[in-house]
């Protein structure tokens, strides 16, 4: 039988457990189950695997994957291939922390506890917010959940979101507005940017928030001036998707008047993982804490006066509010948050600003070189942070299969989510790739058709 | 009994109590009720203007693990909200039936205040539902 | 001995750094010719600045003031706090897994998807559902994508009037919670006094509103709804579907499916029953699973095979599209993969018998001591009711931190809320006896206590790093981040 190693019972404890329960076989504790929903078979499962067979199964499937160690990726998109130090796995691997659960005896939970105090205020000072929450799933049910909360705040039932926040996010903020009966409109873009103008002429008083992401899908820097001013005239509510490795370099959300930060944190340390589990970033301003979901640690004291840290404001969550909580949200990211952490903690301002000036050199650098060979033009004029958008002499399919006999993992095609580009692919250029790596990619586009 | 249970004010089967100021009701929570919530930590008071529906929830008192709404005594419009609650929560748990008032209503309907419990009335009543 | 921790930001000092990074080997541009000054950042990023040998420490340090399932006995009710193998854990960082992006091209991600497409096999077989989307991150998200399909099949047939879902009082929270996401009104059905759904309750319930039925079966009492069938019946005979709320599905692997009891939708917690940890509160994962007639909803895209070519197909007109940026949270799907591999068929169900027979053994130790108040044959978890010690003077919730004490974690308290001063206790499959005969010997001690001295009992713990914590001051005023003092 497999998994006997995880099944401390003998069975002779079984015996003495029966006979304790009172009962004559293991069969009279399933006796509830009617006999019409028994299932009256074994289960046609494959034959269980010992752990050395179990390993050789999954390192074969695993070897058939590309991946970024056996390849270069110019893949981004909202997933990114930055640096992870060491010290994360060696954190978030001690199982203290990942064999817990959410901590809701905060005696034996300090650990967890004050590591999201901790990993909440970092939220904060990158995004200049008042709180932040411990987590949600990731960048697009971040992106979702802010605008509900968006439309609990301000009791309006409408949201903007411009064509240039991620497709991926868009699609996810869709589906979660459709299901709950709200509006959601699109600003549409002019050369790749949010068309202000338009944001202005869609404005009213049903409009409950507006959803722009910094830098855009695109990587484009969208221009936030008066943004905010105008969104607030009409009442409502500016949430900002931000990509966290931009904001040593950017100007902070709460600088420029947004109310809500959300975004995905995947670019703090943590693994690409096939696109799961990311981390969804989820900070605003204080007045909105209410209608904030998800779990939030807060600072307390015990009776001698030491302090502590707890789960605070529980009754906005649905374990206490139920139908009328703010959220369905219960597990979160914790441990991706707490790997966020230690990231954030271990690069410090300094190498965060590092980080940050590498990626926008290195893909300026990159765009540069790119955009001088024939057949490739910039699409969209105007300043990016780590990624753009490249007009290819092809099929984008067809570019990226040539580049993978060289094991560089290429660029996103962008025409799926944006019909009118064809031909045009999305690079990411993170502080982790070199000039050599870049070079070589650049001469692989050279001569191609 | 247990319970501070005054007169001069009227009670709800919900447990808020109503008393009359002219031709308005300052409503709040009776000293039962605070004592099953606990203490309390946040008020989600009416705006002022607002029409409430007697039975209807008009505000919400927390308390750390458990939300309560506070049903409308009878039918009006909010005229005055107590904000010293917003920093004071506390204040109910305190003085229930004077600084802990949650809001003043405007009565449409005279007759809906008298038809609810008087202190004989309610004492039995909280009697009733502490054996449950 | 009792003490604060000190926080990242105040051991930091100006000038240490815990990284190291390769100079920047491209061409250097000027940062104003790159971005415009007014796009630049105005203020310092306020983050620690720490060498990475105090990072390491601390949260070493960090790490000793948590309890994890690997520190001790977790019998955390409708949490199934298993063990949490660590091949598991090994596997899963795989960089052919951890570090794959996901739009990587389809012939680079072969290995993945087959490893989805057998988890979906797997997961059909266990609770005779016809597909899986492995999309939704964590059981509520998943509650909430079966409601979407729900709604979107009952929308497509042009019935628009089904605006309700019928729900037990002794509910997860995040089953009425869901229900309001989706836009839909919670009714609450009644239990009857065998702590199950009343079947007359939900007849007079169902009618043409009823859009569908959440429920957990065994439910959060951890009894088996044994009248499921013709409560089945009389919600599809309303025009209604079943949704299987798969919390407790860790009682009855291999001995019934939700799929035979006529559940349309299932939800897995596959951070429960296919023992992928809990990470302190996530990531988990929430595979959804619905019959033939449901499938066309599901989010996009599937996983699907071809010629031995697996691909991902988002040819679904009417799917709800997504739940989540790309394919859910594949890397805990990779743990619970490696888990069902491991276990087998046999092993599964051995792993379902066991846990019944620790939660039934267990009950019997602790119904001496404490009150039982549906006293019949429990499935993996069961109920007790702290309400004689309350009257004492200490509830439910001092009796937990009477267990912290004594070095286990508490079970779940004041829930399921149809019961006063509830202990829910899941002790699963993968406790020894002894651990269960320890835990029932302190937890008779503590009724002794209480008899004895409630009040001491009512302050406690007094063996935790920190004191009972002032969550009444942390709600008032509330302190969520750490901010510099000004002198």
């Amino acid at each position: 039988m497999g998994g006997k190693h995880y099944l401390p019972l003998t069975d002779e404890d079984r015996r003495q457990m029966l006979a304790v329960i009172g009962v004559k076989s293991v069969d009279d504790l399933f006796s509830d189950i009617p006999s019409e929903v028994r299932l009256q078979r074994e289960l046609d499962l494959p034959p269980a695997l010992a752990e050395s067979e179990a390993i050789e199964h999954l390192n074969s499937l695993a070897s058939k994957n590309k991946h970024f160690h056996n390849c270069v990726s110019f893949m981004g998109a909202g997933v990114y291939d930055h640096f992870i130090p060491s010290i994360i796995k060696h954190v978030t691997g001690r199982s203290e922390f990942y064999t817990s659960y959410t901590p809701y005896q905060p005696e034996i939970s300090q650990g967890v506890l004050q590591a999201i105090f901790e990993y909440q205020t970092m939220i904060c000072q990158l995004t200049g917010m008042d709180v932040s929450n411990a987590s949600m799933y990731d960048g697009g049910t971040a992106v979702a959940e802010g605008a509900v909360m968006g439309c609990g705040s301000t009791r309006r039932s409408k949201a903007l979101v411009s064509r240039s926040v991620s497709p991926f996010y868009r699609e996810v903020l869709s589906n979660y507005f459709n299901s709950r009966g709200l509006d959601l409109e699109e600003i549409p873009i002019v050369d790749g940017h949010t068309d202000l103008s338009e944001l202005e002429k869609l404005l009213g008083e049903d409009v409950a928030s507006v959803v722009l992401q910094q830098p855009n899908f695109f990587g484009l820097v969208e221009d936030m001036d008066g943004v905010a001013d105008m969104v607030h005239n009409h009442k409502a509510v500016l949430i900002v998707s931000a990509d966290p490795l931009s904001l040593p370099l950017l100007q902070s959300p709460a600088d420029y008047g947004a109310d809500i930060v959300v975004g995905e944190g995947q670019g703090l340390g943590v693994p690409a993982s096939f696109g799961g589990p990311l981390l969804g970033i989820m900070a605003a301003r204080s007045k909105f804490v209410r209608q904030m979901p998800g779990r939030i640690a807060g600072e307390t004291v015990d009776g001698e006066g030491n302090r502590g840290f707890v789960l605070t404001l529980q009754t906005r969550e649905q374990h206490i509010r139920r139908e009328k909580a703010a959220s369905n949200i219960c597990s979160n990211e914790a441990l991706v948050a707490l790997g966020a952490a230690v990231y954030l903690a271990a690069l410090g301002p300094q190498g965060m600003r590092e980080v940050a000036e590498q990626c926008l050199q290195k893909a300026a650098y990159t765009l540069e070189k790119i955009t001088a060979l024939e057949g490739f033009e910039v699409v969209f004029p105007g300043n990016i942070f780590k990624e753009f958008a490249v007009k290819i002499p092809g099929k984008p399919a067809e570019l990226n299969k040539k580049l993978l006999e060289k094991n560089i993992l290429g660029g996103v095609d962008l025409a799926p989510f944006y019909p009118e580009l064809e031909n045009t692919m999305l690079f990411a250029v993170t502080e982790k790739r070199t000039r050599e790596e870049i070079d070589a990619l650049v001469r692989e586009l050279e001569g191609w058709k | 009994m247990k319970y501070n249970i005054v007169d001069g004010v009227k009670y709800t089967r919900k447990h808020e109590w109503a008393r009359r100021e002219g031709d308005t009701a300052v409503v709040g929570l009776s000293d039962y009720a605070q004592d099953k919530l606990g203490e309390i930590v946040f008020v989600e008071l009416p705006d002022i203007g607002a029409e409430i529906e007697a039975g209807k929830g008009s505000a919400v008192i927390e308390s750390v693990k458990a939300v309560a709404d506070l049903y409308a005594p009878v039918d009006g419009t909010v005229v005055e909200v107590n904000e010293e609650l917003l920093d004071q929560p506390e204040l109910i748990n305190s003085d229930p039936y004077g600084d802990g008032w949650v809001y003043k209503v405007e009565v449409k309907d005279e007759s809906q205040l008298d038809a609810l419990m008087d202190k004989p009335a309610y004492e039995k009543f909280v009697v009733e539902e502490d054996e449950k | 001995m009792r003490k604060s921790k000190a926080l990242l930001f105040e051991m930091s000092r100006p000038g240490r750094q815990g990284y190291s990074l390769p100079s920047l080997d491209v061409p250097e541009k000027p940062l104003d010719e790159l971005l415009p000054k007014k796009a630049q950042r105005n203020e310092p990023l306020g983050l620690p600045e720490l060498s990475e040998n105090e990072i390491i420490r601390h949260y070493t340090e960090l790490s000793t003031r948590n309890f994890g399932v690997d520190t001790g006995f977790y019998p955390l009710g409708s949490c199934t706090m298993k063990y949490n193998p660590k091949v598991n854990e090994d596997v899963a960082v795989l960089p052919g897994f951890a570090f794959m992006h996901p739009c990587q091209p389809l012939e680079t991600v072969q290995g993945a998807l087959e490893l989805l497409y057998n988890m979906e096999q797997g997961l059909k077989e266990l609770t005779a559902m016809d597909r899986f989307t492995l999309q939704p991150a964590a059981g509520a998200h998943g509650e909430l994508t079966g409601l979407m399909v729900i709604q979107a099949y009952h929308r497509h047939r042009g019935d628009h009037k089904r605006n309700k879902v019928l729900i037990p009082l002794s509910a997860h929270g995040t089953n009425p919670a869901t229900v309001s996401m989706a836009g839909y009104e919670v009714v609450q059905i009644p239990s009857d006094d065998r702590g199950l759904v009343d079947l007359e309750a939900l007849k007079e319930a169902v009618d043409e509103t009823t859009a569908a039925l959440m429920l957990t079966n065994p439910s959060t009492l951890g009894l088996f709804e044994e009248e499921i069938i013709p409560m089945a019946k009389a919600v599809h005979e309303a025009g209604g579907l079943l949704y299987y709320d798969g919390a407790n599905l860790n009682a009855i692997m291999g001995y019934a499916r939700p799929g035979d009891m006529g559940f349309d939708v299932v939800h897995l917690n596959i951070h429960k029953t296919f023992s992928t940890p809990h990470g302190g509160g996530g990531p988990g994962g929430g595979p959804v699973g619905v019959k033939e007639r449901l499938i066309p909803f599901l989010p996009v895209p599937l996983v699907d095979k071809k010629k031995n070519q697996y691909y991902l197909d988002y040819d679904l007109p009417e799917s709800i599209g997504k739940v989540h940026s790309f394919y859910g949270n594949f890397g805990v799907a990779v743990k619970a993969y490696t888990y069902m591999c491991m276990m087998g068929a046999e092993g599964l169900k051995q792993a379902s018998t066991d846990a019944v027979i620790n939660a039934n053994y267990l009950m019997s130790l602790l119904k001496k001591t404490y009150l039982l108040p549906y006293d019949r044959i429990c499935k993996h978890e069961f109920v007790l009711s702290a309400r004689p010690q309350m009257k004492k003077g200490a509830g439910a919730g001092d009796i937990a931190k009477a267990l912290l004490d004594r070095g286990f974690h508490p079970p779940t308290v004041y829930f399921p809320l149809i019961v006063e001063e509830a202990l829910m206790v899941e002790p699963t499959d993968t406790e020894a006896k002894e651990t269960l005969d320890a835990f029932a010997e302190v937890m008779g001690q503590i009724a002794k206590d209480i008899d004895q001295d409630a009040e001491k009992v009512a302050h406690g713990p007094y063996n935790t790093v920190v004191g009972r914590l002032d969550e009444v001051r942390a709600a008032r005023n509330p302190v969520m981040r750490w901010e510099k003092k000004v002198d």
